[in-house]
């Protein structure tokens, strides 16, 4: 694996599953009385924050904090960010201070790839997401939830909503994975279709045309501008969050027929596989691009991909700055059996 | 009186000639030409290197007044001349802006203290370049200054009444109006060419047809009122089309285009180092290959450098915090040469076309972009063109250091330049 991670196009098909497996040791662990790893004992995590998300950061110092590391959150936000130079004496600050690793979630997109590469930091980079470029710890928590579910039954198949089975070792060849909404604007939508191709599947964007980029035939997916042509043959769909404020710049006409035409409710939910689940990277907008009755059903994995993050987060965190050991010693298996 | 005796220079290209030049002009062309030693004339061997009629840039950010700290008038002509350069034309987007007499001549004033090249300062079309009311481009015309060529550059031009107004206005004084072709609507918060790869690094997106919808406005209505209208830095293929048509319909348009447009695509801003931000944004390699064609064939009828200096905390920070442009006085003529000429697509003489005649004639500029010959100005520059060197900012004369050519090696380097005579560079160095 690379020093770093900013794109989920870095990650090769190895690397993807090697994270996703060592995610779902990390999960174990969350079930044991204690929690905490040693692994990352007297190494400093700094969550540095340029934009708002408490959802996002604290799955992140979770995650740091479970692997014994020391977490700085570092909120820049309100600072005078619109200069931009406050993001390399922001850098070399926390070079200072000895960062091993930067988690750093920044409204520019770019912004994790300058500060990994133009030399201002030594420590690994870890993009919590960048502008409308990319998230790539969310594709990969979607990526583990939708393998716990959709490749988690021991024949290697769909668990049919009998709780998360347990991937391990599985990619997700063969399976069709549909994202919904505002792909232009969407970091996660970008990571997941590069990494859920990585992984084999099959993706197919659905949005208005406003909201898919130019460019975007050049994307290893397709696209459709009609949900219900594709819902019945996808084995999971992703509704992302739509601003309403996109309306405003003619982006599509009314809430009400964005909802009509791109929203997930209940008569749509009834025409996918009876094995299909519904993601959503949260926070949901109840209303527009889920109805509350979808969201609340069984099928909808949004609860638990929060849950997942921090797993899929710890695996990322520990690859990245100890991967050479194990990340559960003999001695902790050990404790676990006390 | 001063002579100096260039020996053995290829004219434009052509067969080695020896060049004298006394004082100010040139005054004798010829074989085998001698000065007695009596006459303490300084003589150059050019052993075989090209000689050009010195440059013109119609498209030149010197940033004085306001932004002294990217550069200055001084600093900014003493590029030029290391390039090549006798004379520069002075975009107007300085604070303050260039809307009145009072300032181009200022700037004008400032050119002619430097010594270094001749400073034509643009005047802006509207005051304080918003858009709305034409600035005084009669009173800017009649200055001192004697402006010919205006523009808001950086900005658009993009009410289509004001626009005619200054093309029409314009046409007492055989003036011309420079577009800096940008659909403002389509390009809010824009950070780069919209296509694959902006798609893929989740930048907002500046698309061609932004660029190619206020060509096309512009040149029929410079065709509907009968007046001239010149196109700044044409990026892609499209506009290049558009130019091509009106040029067949024989409308007075003209385009030109810079080094980095020619050399540099978007495929660059994959590493989101700001170096490569610069407006209109770096295309693709269809968008590069169909401007070269075009400045081959004439429909593009000059390299303009759009030198754009910047200090350097303006690019050290993320992209979309970072300032716009890039430096290009130093390394227009060996971008030229490396896009152009060592590919076959121009001879010397097609880059004296479009690196000195057109540009001078478009600006109505006496005394530059003549040819080399007996009775001309001695504005002149010599150029080495077997020489290859890497690109080191270090060694700029500009203020500034945002150029996309650091580390690159490029073909060509300026040996000499001439000034009415007096040398300006020599031996690639400022005199
Ligand atoms: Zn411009």
């Amino acid at each position: 694996m690379k020093r770093h991670l900013i794109s989920a196009a870095d990650l090769t098909h190895d690397d993807a599953l090697l994270i996703l497996d060592t995610a779902e040791e990390m999960a174990r662990v969350a079930n044991r009385p204690i929690k905490k790893l040693p692994t990352l004992r007297g190494r400093t995590v700094v969550n540095l924050f340029f934009e708002d998300s408490t959802r996002t950061r604290i799955s992140f110092e979770a995650a740091a904090k479970r692997l014994s590391a020391d977490v700085i959150n570092f909120s820049a936000k309100g600072s005078s960010v619109s200069k931009g130079e406050s993001l390399k004496d922001t850098a070399l600050t926390l070079e200072a201070m000895g960062a091993d690793a930067v988690v750093i979630r920044h409204h520019a997109s770019g912004a994790p790839h300058r500060l990994a590469t133009s030399g201002w930091i030594k420590g690994s980079v870890v993009n919590a997401g960048d502008g409308t470029h990319e998230h790539p710890t969310q594709a990969l928590l979607d990526a583990f939830t939708m393998r716990r579910h959709l490749a988690g039954a021991p024949d290697g198949g769909p668990t049919y909503h009998q709780g998360p089975g347990d991937g391990t070792g599985r990619d997700l060849a063969g399976r069709r994975i549909t994202i919904v909404g505002d792909v232009l604007h969407s970091r996660v939508a970008r990571s997941n279709v590069h990494l859920l191709g990585t992984l084999g599947a099959h993706v197919t964007l659905v949005a208005p045309p406003t909201l898919l980029p130019i460019g975007v035939e050049s994307w290893p997916c397709e696209v459709s501008y009609d949900l219900d042509s594709v819902l019945a043959k996808s084995d999971a769909v992703m509704m992302l969050r739509v601003q309403s404020e996109r309306m405003n710049a003619a982006f599509f006409p009314t809430e009400r027929e964005y909802a009509r035409r791109y929203g997930l409710d209940a008569a749509r939910m009834a025409v996918l596989p009876e094995h299909a689940i519904v993601m959503h990277p949260g926070p949901m907008n109840r209303g527009m691009e889920i109805t509350a009755e979808v969201a609340d059903s069984g099928r909808c994995t949004a609860v638990e991909q929060v849950g997942n993050g921090v797993s899929v987060r710890m695996a990322v965190l520990y690859l990245l700055l100890g991967g050479n050991e194990p990340a559960i010693t003999t001695e902790n298996r050990t404790e676990e059996t006390k | 009186m001063s002579k100096i005796l260039i020996r053995g220079a290829k004219l434009l290209g052509a067969e080695p000639q020896d060049v004298l030049i006394v004082d100010e002009a040139i005054t004798a062309v010829g074989s085998d030409l001698t000065v007695s030693s009596a006459e303490s004339a300084t003589v150059i061997e050019a052993d075989g290197q090209i000689l050009l009629p010195g440059l013109v840039d119609l498209h030149t950010h010197l940033r004085e007044p306001g932004r002294e700290d990217s550069e200055t008038v001084l600093t900014g002509t003493r590029a030029a001349a290391i390039g090549g350069y006798t004379a520069v034309h002075a975009m107007a987007n300085t604070f303050p802006v260039a809307d009145t007499a009072g300032v181009v001549e200022q700037v004008w004033r400032l050119g002619k203290e430097s010594g270094y090249c001749d400073v034509q300062p643009v005047g802006a079309v509207t005051v304080g370049l918003e858009g709305k009311k034409l600035a005084e481009l009669g009173a800017m015309h009649d200055s001192a200054a004697g402006v010919r060529v205006f523009s808001d550059d950086g900005k658009c031009v993009d009410d289509a009444v004001i626009m005619r107004r200054a093309l029409e206005y314009v046409k007492a004084f055989d003036g011309v109006i420079a577009q800096h072709a940008q659909e403002p609507r389509l390009t809010e918060g824009a950070q780069m060419n919209e296509g694959i790869v902006s798609a893929e690094l989740g930048l907002r997106g500046w698309p061609a047809v932004a660029e190619e919808s206020i060509i096309a406005r512009d040149v029929l209505l410079a065709a509907h009122v009968g007046s001239r209208v010149h196109i700044c830095h044409l990026s892609t293929a499209g506009s290049v089309e558009l130019v091509r048509w009106a040029k067949s319909k024989g409308w007075n348009v003209t385009a030109e285009v810079t080094p980095h447009h020619l050399l540099l695509t978007d495929e660059l801003v994959r590493s989101y180092n700001p170096v490569y931000k610069v407006n209109p944004p770096l295309r693709t390699e269809a968008d590069a290959i169909a401007l070269r064609e075009a400045l081959a064939d004439g429909t593009i009828d000059c390299v303009a450098t759009d030198h754009a200096p910047h200090p350097h905390e303006d690019k050290d920070c993320e992209w979309a915090a970072a300032a716009m442009g890039m430096v290009g006085l130093e390394t227009a003529l060996s971008v030229v040469q490396h896009t152009m000429v060592d590919t076959g697509l121009l001879d010397w003489a097609g880059v004296a076309d479009r690196m000195s005649f057109r540009p001078a004639a478009i600006g109505r500029l006496p005394g530059h972009g003549r040819p080399i010959a007996v009775g001309e100005p001695a504005n002149l520059a010599l150029v080495d063109p077997a020489y290859r060197g890497v690109v080191n900012p270090v060694g700029f004369a500009s203020r500034s250091r945002n150029t996309p050519y650091e580390g690159l090696e490029l073909p060509g380097r300026v040996t000499a330049t001439f000034l009415r005579g007096k040398a300006t560079v020599m031996d690639g160095k400022l005199t």
